[in-house]
């Protein structure tokens, strides 16, 4: 089955009872038992709610993985994947990975005694070169955020499957229609489902898949013992969202790639980040392991005054952080998605003043094009 | 301050000044538009907070009379929140009979991360004291304990805590603010699976942590945000609507509790009944001075084995199934099923036997629950 199908037929589309088209919202927290002996497939709804179901294993068969699960945000599902790993473990990082998993890696998993190191993912070498000894995982975005850096996923999941380490993947960004690291070898794929999964800007969610049902018993372990886990309410809106994933991504990345193609001609633009543009560093290894190059684009102006100007007066884009929704979001990586990294570091990276990140909605194109052309050229 | 009765009937009351709904809009949004470069209207992103969320984080503060208050995707999310306050090194002395998620939760997970933790009988304040240790952090306590209904005293336990620099953490599921107000006896933090009784009607999976400090509550508000375990805002606006009930709820299944724990006490088929509200409970004095009242929750032993599948297979009304403190009634045996990841050897201990079952009393009438639970027995 194609996957614009397993969208729609996800094997939650009809409901058994009734035959409803659609997946009931079980708003319970126990469920009644027959026998005192064996227990009903569900108990407690932190351990299992049908609904919640219904969601981890559609986000499961759209990444081909073993089994999915559901989270109260991408942080909690991130917060829970790194309980898999023990006091003494070492994991290796991509440096820009988002603020909030920096935030957490850096106060609370160090005080558990799991250290990481940040080092340019986009970089091979630079990657095998921090494995140390009692190094247990791998931890990557790509395209990072906010600077869209390409990492090879099946390269870093090749060396890290040699030296027997987790990779994990944080693919908030492309989805699994766009981009599927478990088929390149990667062990456990996050997300924020807040993001494109969902695509509304009304939920808050997190999801991780493991590819394999050994990684997948721990998971659920860590869930089920932690239960930050997703309500039935929240489940079924992202099972909704996921109905329109590929006609809503495909639409919001063809108008990403004409407004990265018009900031690149504008001359107060200094730079434009998008791996759909060929002078994109990570151009060619993007377009190898990905099916495109999404829809958040991010790009620097030549000014700190045009910068406020143009997140202050944008009214078809809103000035908010998050990203991935029906609605194009602008935002400021220095005060909002990467404000929890420190100054210095941040520069560093290349996450300037005057940088500008812009998820690309579902609004026409040509008013986009209007309004970003109104502010900056004006 | 108002009662707690009018207190939770106007949870969100005044909240929506646009419109002058008297209740809280439920906020389905993941984020927040900025009025400008470096403003915000207090809200930026839900996950930080989310205004239906804030109206039951604050209902909660209220309700207890503490600086702040959180909530979670479910009562596990908030104990964890809470365990993020700790270092390795830290020890913690944690009630003996606790819920087995709990217990789980501390033991495989937490152990491994460095936490230690001594499990004591809380109703002894000499075994609490013996315990203590240099390292020692918190107590950790549940007010009404699960499932033996063991009683603790808290004021005495919180001044314990206070002289030996620990935090005082009440589990007060069982409870609620309605009956116990752990902060007034010297509690620092008060959690709740608020899936129970607070929510109230067997459809929400959520947790609350009420912090009476407000620099504590700063630092649990870091590890809620960056850890993300919060409730959605369907969630929050059913337990908030669930909270509007819970005195009238309560009144009425603490009435029910007391007399099926009466007529369960003669019954010749029960060796014994584990009711606070039953004058001859050890610990009834000290839940008389330090609660409202006794809350709803009936433990007993049946005299046979035997008895027990017919009791959870054969009741008609009262339904067999894990949880609590909903508006119908529930029977559980917490030996295959909430504390089943406890060890056989530290069950039998403490009394969790193969003869014991907990009943969570309902609202439904009491003759009707006592009908169900006899023919039951006369199966």
């Amino acid at each position: 089955m194609k996957y614009g199908t397993k969208l729609i037929h996800n094997g939650h589309g009809v409901d058994p009872t009734t035959g409803a088209l659609g997946t009931p919202i079980y708003q319970v927290s126990t469920f009644r038992q027959e026998a005192i002996d064996h227990f009903g497939r569900y108990d407690y709804a932190r351990s299992g709610n049908p609904t919640r179901e219904a969601v981890e294993e559609a986000v499961a068969l759209l990444e081909n993985g073993a089994r999915g699960f559901a989270f109260a945000s991408g942080m909690a599902a991130i917060s829970s994947v790194l309980l898999l790993f023990s006091p003494g473990d070492h994991l290796v990082v991509g440096e820009d990975v988002y603020g909030g998993t920096y935030r957490v890696l850096t106060t609370l998993f160090s005080r558990l005694g799991i250290e990481s190191t940040f080092v340019d993912a986009t970089d091979h070498n630079a990657l095998a070169a921090a494995i140390r000894p009692e190094t247990r995982g791998l931890y990557l975005e790509t395209p990072s955020n906010p600077l869209m850096k390409i990492t090879d996923l099946r390269a870093a999941a090749d060396m890290a499957r040699e030296r027997g380490l987790l990779t994990i993947v944080d693919n908030t960004f492309m989805t699994s229609y766009l981009q599927r690291p478990l088929d390149l070898g990667c062990d456990i794929v996050v997300y924020s489902g807040t993001k494109f999964l969902n695509g509304h800007s009304d939920v808050i969610c997190g999801f991780a898949v493991a590819k394999d049902e050994e990684v997948a018993k721990r998971i659920k372990f860590v869930q089920n013992a932690f239960g930050a886990v997703l309500g039935p309410q929240d489940s079924w809106l992202v099972l909704r969202g996921l109905k329109t994933l590929k006609v809503r991504m495909e639409e919001s990345q063809r108008s990403a790639q004409a407004i990265a193609s018009w900031l690149q001609g504008q001359q107060c633009v200094t730079s434009v980040y998008y791996p759909g543009l060929v002078t994109h560093p990570g151009h060619e290894v993007h377009a190898a392991q990905a099916a495109g190059p999404g829809a958040v684009l991010s790009f620097a102006l030549e000014s700190y005054e045009l910068t406020k100007r143009l997140l202050e007066g944008s009214k078809l884009s809103a000035f908010a952080v998050s990203l991935g929704g029906v609605e194009s979001i602008i935002s400021y990586p220095a005060k909002m998605s990467h404000a929890a990294i420190p100054r210095e570091e941040r520069e560093k990276l290349g996450i300037s003043d005057t940088l500008v990140r812009l998820s690309v909605g579902l609004e026409d194109v040509d008013d986009l094009l209007a309004e970003l052309d109104r502010l900056i050229n004006s | 301050m108002s009662n707690i009765a009018t207190l939770t009937a106007q949870i969100g009351l005044e909240w929506d000044t646009r419109t002058g709904a008297v209740t809280v809009p439920i906020y389905q949004t993941a984020t927040f538009r900025h009025p400008g470069l470096g403003q915000s209207t207090g809200y930026d992103y839900s996950r930080s907070g989310n205004p239906t969320r804030q109206v039951l984080e604050d209902a909660i503060a209220r309700l207890e009379g503490g600086a702040r208050g959180f909530a979670y995707a479910s009562g596990m999310a908030a104990i964890t929140n809470l365990l993020y306050l700790f270092s390795p090194g830290d020890h913690l002395i944690v009630t003996e009979d606790l819920y087995g998620g709990t217990y789980r939760l501390f033991e495989k997970v937490f152990g491994q991360y460095g936490l230690s933790f001594s499990y004591v009988d809380t109703t002894d304040i000499a075994a609490v004291q013996d315990a203590i240790r240099p390292e020692t952090r918190a107590l950790f306590v549940e007010s009404l304990t699960n499932p033996l209904l063991k009683v603790a005293d808290i004021a005495s336990l919180s001044a314990l805590c206070r002289q030996n620099g620990m935090l005082c953490i009440v589990d007060n599921t069982f409870l609620t603010p309605y009956l116990m107000r752990p902060f007034e006896l010297g509690a620092d933090i008060t959690v709740y699976s608020a899936s129970k009784y607070l929510a109230g009607h067997n459809d929400t999976v959520a947790g609350l942590v009420a912090v009476k400090d407000p620099e504590l509550a700063e630092r649990v508000y870091f590890h809620q945000n960056s850890v993300g375990a919060v409730l959605g805002p369907q969630d929050s606006w059913l337990t908030i609507r669930g909270m509007k009930t819970l005195a009238v709820r309560l009144e009425r299944q603490e009435a029910n509790a007391h007399v099926i724990a009466r007529w369960l006490k003669d019954h010749p088929g029960v060796a014994k009944v584990h009711y606070p509200g039953l004058a001859e409970h050890p610990g009834h004095a000290v839940l008389a001075r330090q609660a409202r009242g006794f809350g709803a929750m009936v433990a007993f032993e049946v005299a046979d084995p035997s008895l027990v599948e017919r009791l959870l297979v054969k009741t008609s009304l009262i339904s067999f199934a894990e949880s609590l403190g909903g508006v119908e009634t529930l029977i559980t045996f917490p030996e295959v099923q909430t504390h089943a990841d406890i060890e056989p050897e530290i069950r039998r201990r403490l009394g969790i036997n193969n003869v014991l079952l907990r009943l969570s009393v309902g609202i439904e009438d009491a003759a009707d629950l006592i009908a169900d639970l006899d023919q039951a027995f006369n199966e």
